[in-house]
Formats: C-alpha cells, structure tokens, sequence
C-alpha cells in the first residue's frame, strides 16, 4: 500500500500512531514492510490456503463472533441435502460439468429456497425464474443451467440458531476448513508456523465488541485464476469475525488508478450497465418485465431494480423511452457470451473485431501476454490510441518487438493507426472516485496543449458527428444512436462539454426536471431520470456534492462534509451492522450509527445504511416485497436474503466457497486436494503464443523452477504512459529491473546490477538484477523455493526503457471477472542478456520443447 | 531566541527562525519530496543510472538533486521500524518471534536527505559575492544572479550538500523554498509528504516536537531513535533541518561529528599571525646577527 497508494497510506500511518498494528502479507519486503509491524512472505499465489488457515484457526478455537454470525449473516442456514463440497468431491463442487467446464450451481442453494445475487451473474436461472424456454445462444445456455430440486424462489431460507446443523453454512464452513491446519499453510505458502499463529492471534484478538481489523488488498488477490475466491475467504473472515459494516472495519480494494472504482460504478464493464445492474444476456422473448423478474432480487433493495433501470433508460433515451417501447429497453445491447478484454483479443486475432479504442491504456506493456496484445492489432483494420505520449501501442507496427524478431513487418499490416493526443486530469473538470466510493470533484487548472482534449471531448464530439452521418438513417439499427439525449451544452473555444451537466444527468431529475436528492425518489413508471441510481443525491438541491472540501479539522471524525460517498454520502456500507440486532451500538468504543427508540429512528455519526424508521424489531408481512421485505435485523439490505455471505448460494460461477487451487503454471501440486487448478478457469482457445507450462510435479515442470509476480513501483505508473516520459520520475527507477535473492543469485550466478535472462513458455526477456534479501527465499512442501520479482512499468518506448514483464505472462482468467493470473507463474532465470531478433523466439521454442509442451498442458479442467 | 541569527544578519523584526524536522521513523520512501521539489524549483533532471543501492538511484544531494532519500537495507538482531503508538503489549510476542536463522530481522531504513541550513554555516562564511545569505526566516539561500561560481562553498559544507551545476558553474542549493515561505507557504517537500516525515515550521516548535517523538519511540522501545542537527551545541551551532534516525548517522550517509568549516579560521589567522612575526622576527634577527 505504501509503495502503490502513498497518500492513502498516510492513513495507515496515522492509524499506527494511535496504536494500530500493522501486518503486512507479501512475497516482497516493500516500502510497506518497512513500515509495518510484521511482515509476512509467502509464496505468490497461496492466499486463499493461507486466509483459509485463519478461517480454520477461528472457527476451531470458537474465536468468530457469535452473536454477529448469528444475527447478521448466512451462518445459521441450511443447505440443500443434495449439496457436495470439495471435502465429498476431491476438490470440486457438486454440479460440475468438465466437458464445458462449468459449474450447475442449483445444488449450491440453501434448502426450500433459491436465492439471488447482489452481485456478480445474476441471470444464471432466468428460464427457472421467467418460466421461459430454453434460451437460444451457446454463452446464455452456459449460463442458465437448468433448475434443480423444489425450490420456491424468494421465500425465506430456513435456518438453525444454533448452528448446530450439520448442513447449515457454518458447519459445513467448519467440515470444509478443518484441512486448513497451521501445518498445511506452512508447506503450501513457506509461512513458518509460529509467524502464523501471531497473525491468527492479532487479527482475533483485535477483532469482536470492542475492537475492529481491516483488510486492504490490491490487484495482488485478484489477478488469479481464483481472483474472486481470494476476495471470497477475506469476507468469510472479515464477517465471521464481525468486521463487516463497522468503523475500522471492511474489506478495502485498493484501485490500481484514481477512479478505477468509479469505472467500475458507471462502467467500463462489457457486463455491467451503471449502479451494477447486469447487462441483458441474450434470451427468448426477455421484455423488461422478464429481465426484472429473473434479475431483480424480491427482498432488499435490488427488489427495486425496474426503477433504477427503467431511470436509466430514460437518462438515455428522453422521450423515446416510454411505456409503451418498454422505455427502449429493447434498444441495450444482449450479450452472447463474454466480452473481455481478452476475449476481445482473441476475436481480433480470429479476425471479427476489427476495430479498437485505447483510452489511457497500454496493452501492448500492461496486459497479459503482450505479444498476443499486439498480433491482435496487427490484425485491426483501425485502432485509435489515445494517450500522453506515443505508447508502445500505439508503435508496435513500426518498432515493436515482433518488428525486430521478424515475426511481423510492417509492410504486411494492415492496421490504421490513429493516434490523438488526450489530456491530463488537470486539463479538464471531472470527478474522481475512490476506493472507499468518495466522489471529489477537480477543476481545470489550464487548457489541454496543442491538440489534446479530454476524453469528455472526443466522446461526445464523436457521437455528436456519428449522429449528424447517421441523421437521415431509417434503418431501425441506428435508433438507438439517434434517440440518445446528446445535448451536453458545451464551454469555452474547444466547445468542451460541461462535465457539471453529465453530473446533472447522473444525479437525476423527477419529471419536472428538479435534480433528485435520494435514489429511494426513483419510479418505475418513466417520471424519474436518473444516469447511476447508486450516484442518485451527488447532485441533490442542484449544488455539486462531490465538490465540498470542508477540512477534517472542522468536522466530525466521519467527516461527511468532504466530498459525497455513494449512496446517499454514507461512509460505511452495510452499518446497520454496527448496532447489535437491538439497535444498539455493540459497544461504544465502536458506535457508529443506533436505533433511537424515542424519536423512533435511525441515527448515528454516519449516515444510516438502513430503511430509517425500521425498528430492530420489525418483521415484515409475508406478501411484503423490496426493502418493505427487510425486517429490522437485515443489515446487509442488498442482499436478498439480508445477510452476509459466509457461503454463497448464488452469482459464482466457481464454487460457493474458497478453496485452495494452484496456479495456472506452478512449480508445486496441490496439496489439499485431488485437483491442481481451479476447474472452471477461463482458458481462451489454445494459441501457439498462448502455451501453458507442466506444473505440479508433471515431466517439464523442473523447466520453470521459480515462482514470479509482478508488481509496480511508487515511482512508476502501470504501464508507465504517465511516467516513464517524465524525466523526474525516470530517473527515479532509470530501467527495468528483477529482484533476486541473494541465495538464487548465487545459485544461478546472477550478479548485482548484470543483466538477467528471465524465460517462460510464452516470450524470454532481459531485466538488470538487484540482489537483495527483500525478495526472500521460502520453504514450501519441504524445500526451498526461489521467487523473481518483476516490476511491471516498462517498454521500449519512452524515457526510461526496459522489456515488459508482461512478455512472460499467459491467459488464464478468472472465470468471474476475466481477469488474467499475472501475480503468480514460473519462469526460468540465468544470467546475461536476451537473444536478439529470431533467436529470442527460438529460445522460447526450445525451452517449450524442452518442458515437453504442446496444446493440451496445463489444459485439463 | 530563534530569530538571533536572522537579527545577526541584519534582519529587524524577523519571523520565527523557521526549518525542517525530519522524522525517518514514518518515512515511506515514495520520493514525493524529491519530485515537488524539483518541480517547484525547476531543477534539471540529474541522469539515468541504475545505482544498484536498493531504490535510491539519485545517489546524494547537489546541484541538480536538493531533497535525497536514501534507502537502506540491512540486518539486524531485532527492532524494526517502530510503531508510535504508547502501548506494545501485544507485540512483545511479535518481536520473539525467531527470524530466518543467521540473518536476524531486515530492516528498511528510508531517509530524507536535505540542506541543514546550519546556524553557522560555512558556506555563507565563505561566499566572496554575498550570494549566499541568511534569510529572515534564520535559513541560507544562494542568488542564482549573484553567484560567480567559485565553488568556495562547495568545498566549505561539512555535509556536502551545495554543489556546482555542470555547464553552468554557479552553485544550488536547497532554498527551503523561500519564495513560497515569503508568502506564507511551506515548502514544496513539506507540502507533498504523505506522512509527515518532513515536517516544517517554527524550529523551536520542530526541537520541541522532535523530544517528544524520540521520546515516544525510546518508551515504545525504539532504542535507536536519536536526533540529528538539533543540537546548538553541536559543530554546526544546531541545524535548521534536523533529522530523527534509527540508527549512526553514518548509515544514512550523514558525517557523524559535523564542524563548520570555519571554525578553525580564527584561530589558523592567529597561529599565521604568530608563525609570520615569528619569520619576520626570524628574518630581523638573522639579518641582525649577520655579520657587516
């Protein structure tokens, strides 16, 4: 965190101050080590056996806490008698299907009920739940798994207090972690037993009434084939332990840019429209009202999910958008299977996608297997790159690697490449969200240089020019780009779109065109607008919430009145669970927000996240349906059921609990079960460029010996298009580098400050060498592992120059999220510097041969 | 009183003598300081070269370089870097732990390196063009439009910190930002540190503060916690940045026993005096004693 987010961590530094522990988990010893109270190495890529540890220490000493469990999540329900865990399976999940490599999630359901996400896939059951056929297209039948066993959806789950039921959640929690051991996390992630322990003790002994622990985590836990699952066991802990909805408490993503979070709210997600409603799959006769029913949750607050949409389409559309027409809802795209980044790759590389938009994006440096990245764009007919500088993507053609190897030329490339400049954040108004959902507003300090403009500007500009051409259409194909409501008014001698104006329309009006101030105003019937329900209220009595900077100093400790967090400027999710289930604060150390019984609502330091004049008390009518379903001990309200998932019976595509896996490409077995790697990873089609490595004991394995991650540096910004042209910050980390230990340095003859050769199944590329013990070498399964730290920033374009570590990488996706495993592989290492021109190419090929690799390792599901 | 020194250099009425305390302790390393302070100042790039010393690949302060953090990795028995908190109950067991045996716990010192602004600083004692000079605020500046580049300076400072600029021959420095402080700004360093490791302000606020955290991190069981430059007694007269360490000054780079180097010239005058009367009384009386 110090080294990746510095001014979040002062934050951490001012929490050590008054007395907080710091721990710190990480192959490396960083500038965050440095600072904490421990530091924790482990081997990358073991997170889920070592948080699987902890889970296992907690539930055996009895260390969670009972009355939270209890109250506020799934703890106490029961599973569905035909439900098998990976302790039946050998590894897997009841439902899984090998020939398509996915999981029937219908046995993961609680008994006599199904349940629906908050999150995540949401139409998994959408013929079960709209009675419809079969759906038509090869990705929507992958996802609607038919239905299994009597269930009534919506109706409540039943459940055990005492949880004592050998198939409510918390017992079959306890079954599944019990070979979790300290012994096993030892031998699986080189983390010595003893050093375990102090972590169990500090995270539990800082953790129930009076005290609270946070996690903070980066893309070091997402970027896996088990991403998510990584995510997964941090809630598992964080709710056992009750450390979900209260002051120091919460599970904190670290972004990997400013407003990645808010590009994620108002996505820039094939598979999500804003505030998180799913985008519509592609099925039979789906109107608005069927993908409501199968999307839409009955209890909580997605029970409202036509009214934030149905808002949205009118944000879209205006008057286009009405009853009649569904309000366009026929007009949003339908997906036909994923449409990742990667996938998006592969179709450019089979020749269907034939255009490309890079908006402040390096992939041919920052994504996985960038060789892949860039035959991708070598088979474009137009990419648009727009960017500070001329980025290696937006080069390739002319002096990318595959130039010097040969394997293109840029006489045979087809590709138009436009490049155009774009502008810095100080060059425009626009807001940026945080990690922790905080709106702040920034102002133009200059005008763009030269020809750059911001993204605001091309975008409209180019919508705006699109629907002059298209102006005289009658194909009904282009409606929908002609109903849009395109009138941004625009300022000064650019004609630059006023961003206040799209905060305008995200905020939302009623039909009068008065800004909303709640997202609990919007209607279903087409009276309210509204471009992000989630951001509803940003905008609320038409002033800028987002742009209030009343210092800490001058408020409360929850300092509500800098910037504007969604929803409704609330600072912790889900606080209805810092109150006990009476309403009252489970101590006062940690109060937060509390049932005032005399003037009969909620109230608090922060803003209630719960329905503000239900009682604790309140249980709600059987017929009741959306946030009127909650009773009053329902804290997490997005969620159908009410409670926090210790298990999830729905919106996970691979398991309903974390369970420990290997690595795509990884050196070792796996020790806890039967089963190497996750079943149901996302492998794209098999690519020569594309080979996976033998792991786990397999003839060839030896090839690749070392364990490796990538990461960055302070000094640098990802794919280093803001960095590594700016000679200040250059000169700060001059060139590409590996970390080595100095046990791996001696035993590959790797010198301080020489060059190294670092080889995987997919490229071989060149990094100067620094020795030192903050890389240090493990004990895992009983012998000693090297790791090679990789900082990510580095191309050949630029100031500061260097191969890209991402050369190295396979894809291999999450099957969730579509995101690659750059955070752990193996590689070979030796001395000295690459070959150049085709023998770097060949030296890939012999090391493939040499590990035995063809198409189908590392392939099995 | 502070402000002696700025009276002293002919300043009436001047502010609080105003500085820097640096506290290593809660330095994170991110090089912030480095940047903003070139970025205010306008200061050259200062090369590309991977040094090879953990992350610091600006090497020392100079001409082109007036905020250096230095990055040192090393092995201890125990310690760490310490928490401020008061109470470390819970972390005894923490510090029991058995390291990888042989090594003995890795430390990461990280340390913000700057001009001392020394109450009495060679430096200023040496400038033939009176290009260096004591501001109001008590801190010592050059004029980039008087400077002659002589390079006196350059050899005076006891802790190497001014330098010539290659091609250009006059010398920089750190200014602790006095265009800013002029109107009520802090330094550009102070400004962007994320964790108040360089804390700037009133110096006899900053030596007060400085007692308080050593004492702090001492009774949290930091032994090595210590100040640096705070002292008025010590060869500099006291620094106007003055550091909080872990460990020797030496680890950081920092000269042990700092003296201006000015110190002797009294007196080297005196024995010059002495030894040219002695040579000239020499001489009268070999001449004296010379036969006619």
């Amino acid at each position: 965190m110090a080294e990746c987010h510095p001014v979040g961590f002062q934050w951490v530094m001012e929490a050590k101050a008054r007395g907080a522990k710091v721990v710190h988990v990480d192959p490396r010893f960083t500038r965050t080590s440095a600072l904490a109270d421990v530091h924790v190495p482990l081997r990358a890529g073991s997170d889920i056996a070592f948080l699987g540890g902890i889970i296992n220490h907690v539930l055996r000493t009895d260390a969670y806490f009972r009355d939270y469990v209890v109250a506020y999540t799934n703890g106490p329900v029961v599973l569905r008698e035909d439900f098998r865990d990976t302790e039946d399976l050998d590894g897997v999940f009841s439902g899984l299907d090998a020939d398509s490599r996915s999981y029937d999630p219908s046995t993961w359901q609680y008994r006599g009920t199904s349940v629906q996400a908050s999150s995540g896939r949401r139409d998994l059951r959408f013929d079960e739940r709209t009675g419809a056929a079969p759906s038509v297209s090869e990705a929507a039948r992958g996802e609607s798994h038919g239905s299994g066993g009597p269930t009534t959806p919506g109706g409540e789950p039943e459940r055990d207090e005492s949880m004592t039921h050998p198939r409510c959640v918390l017992q079959v929690l306890k079954r599944h972690y019990a070979r979790y051991t300290p012994e096993m996390v030892e031998r699986i992630c080189g983390v010595p037993q003893d050093l375990f322990r102090q972590v169990c003790d500090l995270v539990t002994e800082n953790s129930g009434r009076d005290r609270t622990t946070a996690f903070a985590y980066a893309v070091g836990w997402t970027q896996h084939t088990v991403g998510v699952q990584y995510i997964r066991a941090a809630s598992v802990l964080q709710s056992l332990l009750g450390n979900i909805g209260r002051p120091g408490g919460g599970i904190l993503a670290l972004r990997g840019h400013a407003s990645i979070q808010g590009s994620t709210d108002i996505p820039t997600l094939f598979n999500l429209l804003p505030g998180y409603i799913p985008m519509p799959h592609a099925h039979h006769r789906q109107d608005l009202d069927a993908f409501v029913r199968a999307d839409a949750a009955r209890k909580g607050y997605w029970g409202n999910m036509r009214a934030y949409l149905v808002s949205l389409l009118k944000a879209y559309w205006g008057d286009a958008a009405t009853e009649e027409n569904d309000f366009c809802f026929d007009y949003l795209p339908r997906l036909t299977g994923s449409h990742s980044t990667y996938e998006t790759v592969m179709a450019q590389l089979e020749g269907t996608c034939k255009g490309y938009f890079l908006m402040g994006e390096n992939p041919a440096v920052g994504s996985a297997n960038a060789k892949l990245q860039r035959l991708g764009m070598a088979n474009l007919d137009w990419l648009v790159v727009r960017d500070f500088s001329l980025i290696e993507s937006a080069t390739w053609w002319q002096d990318g690697p595959e130039i010097e190897t040969g394997e293109l030329r840029t006489e045979d490339i087809g590709t138009e490449v436009f490049f155009l400049p774009a502008a810095a954040h100080t060059e425009k108004d626009g807001s940026f969200t945080n990690t922790q959902r905080l709106l702040q507003w920034h102002h133009q300090a200059v005008e763009p240089p030269g020809e750059a403009r911001s993204d605001l500007w091309f975008t409209f500009h180019l919508g705006r020019i699109i629907r002059r051409k298209l102006a005289a259409s009658t194909d009904p194909m282009d409606r929908p780009l002609l109903d849009l409501t395109w009138d941004y008014p625009t300022v000064g001698e650019h004609a630059e779109p006023d961003a206040e104006a799209v905060l305008a329309e995200i905020n939302g009006r009623d039909a009068e065109g008065t800004p909303l101030a709640s997202s609990e105003q919007l209607k279903d019937d087409g009276s309210t607008s509204c471009g992000c329900w989630i951001y509803c209220g940003v905008r609320a009595d038409g002033v800028n919430q987002a742009d209030r900077r009343t210092p800490g100093e001058q408020q409360n400790w929850v300092a509500a009145d800098w910037g504007w967090a969604w929803p409704a400027n609330r600072r912790v999710l889900y606080n209805r669970a810092s109150a006990d289930p009476d309403g009252r604060p489970w101590s006062e150390r940690k109060a937060l927000v509390w049932w005032d019984a005399e003037r009969g609502e909620w109230t608090g330091h922060d803003v209630p996240d719960f329905p503000k004049d239900k009682a604790p008390g309140h249980r709600p009518p059987k017929d009741a349906t959306g946030p009127e379903a909650l009773s009053g001990t329902d804290a997490f309200i997005m969620q159908e059921d009410g409670k926090a998932w210790l298990y999830v019976p729905s919106g996970l595509t691979d398991g309903p609990l974390p369970a420990h896996y290997e690595p795509q490409d990884s050196p070792f077995p796996n020790l806890l079960y039967g089963r190497q790697r996750n079943p149901v990873r996302h492998l794209p089609p098999p690519h020569p460029d594309n080979r996976y490595q033998p792991s786990g004991g397999e003839p060839g394995t030896e090839v690749f010996p070392y364990v490796a991650t990538t990461y960055r540096l302070t000094e640098h910004h990802t794919a280093g298009g803001m960095s590594r042209w700016q000679p200040y910050l250059a000169e700060l980390q001059p060139e590409f580098f590996c970390e080595v230990s100095p046990q791996l340095a001696a035993e590959r003859g790797l010198e301080h400050t020489g060059w190294a050769t670092i080889v995987s199944a997919r490229a071989v590329i060149e990094a100067r060498v620094l020795v030192t013990d903050r890389v240090p070498p493990l004990t895992v399964h009983g012998r000693t592992l090297h790791q090679v730290g990789l900082p990510y920033h580095w191309g050949p374009n630029g100031y500061s120059t260097g191969d890209a570590a991402n050369e190295l990488l396979h894809l291999s996706l999450d099957p969730n999220t579509h995101i690659q495993e750059a955070k752990a592989f193996a590689v070979d290492i030796r001395p000295g510097r690459r070959p150049r021109g085709p023998a770097a190419p060949e030296l890939v090929r012999a090391y493939r041969e040499r590990a035995g690799i063809d198409e189908h390792t590392g392939t099995e599901p | 009183m502070t402000d002696d020194i700025a009276r002293a250099a002919g300043h009436t009425d001047p502010p609080p003598r105003m500085g820097f305390f640096t506290d290593t302790s809660v330095c994170i390393g991110c090089k912030a300081c480095e940047v903003a302070c070139k970025e205010w100042n306008a200061i050259p790039e200062d090369g590309l070269e991977l040094t090879g010393m953990s992350y610091d690949n600006t090497q020392g302060l100079g001409a082109d370089t007036w905020r250096h953090v230095a990055f040192v990795e090393q092995r201890r028995p125990l310690g760490g870097a310490a928490s401020g908190a008061g109470d470390v109950d819970v972390f005894d067991a923490a510090r029991d732990l058995a390291p990888a045996p042989g090594n003995g716990e890795l430390r990461w010192l990280m340390s913000s390196d700057v001009c001392k602004h020394c109450t009495r600083a060679a430096c200023l004692d040496v400038c033939p063009t009176g290009s260096l000079f004591r501001t109001e605020f008590g801190t010592v500046v050059v004029q980039e439009d008087i400077c002659n580049g002589c390079g006196y300076c350059v050899t005076a400072c006891p802790y190497g910190v001014i330098d010539q600029r290659p091609g250009d021959g006059r010398a920089w420095k750190c200014t602790l930002c006095y265009d800013r402080l002029g109107v009520g700004m802090e330094p550009a360093c102070a400004k962007s540190c994320p964790t108040d490791s360089i804390q700037f302000g009133p110096l006899e606020e900053l030596r007060e503060r400085a007692a308080d955290r050593v004492a702090q991190l001492r009774a949290a069981g930091v032994d090595d916690a210590r100040l640096y430059g705070e002292d008025p007694e010590d060869g500099v007269g006291g620094d106007g940045a003055f550091f909080l360490l872990l460990d020797e000054p030496e680890v950081y780079g920092l000269p042990p026993d700092p003296v201006v180097s000015t110190r002797d010239l009294p007196t080297m005058w005196r024995h010059a005096a002495a030894a040219a009367a002695s040579l000239a009384a020499l001489a009268v009386v070999s001449f004296a004693g010379r036969p006619r």
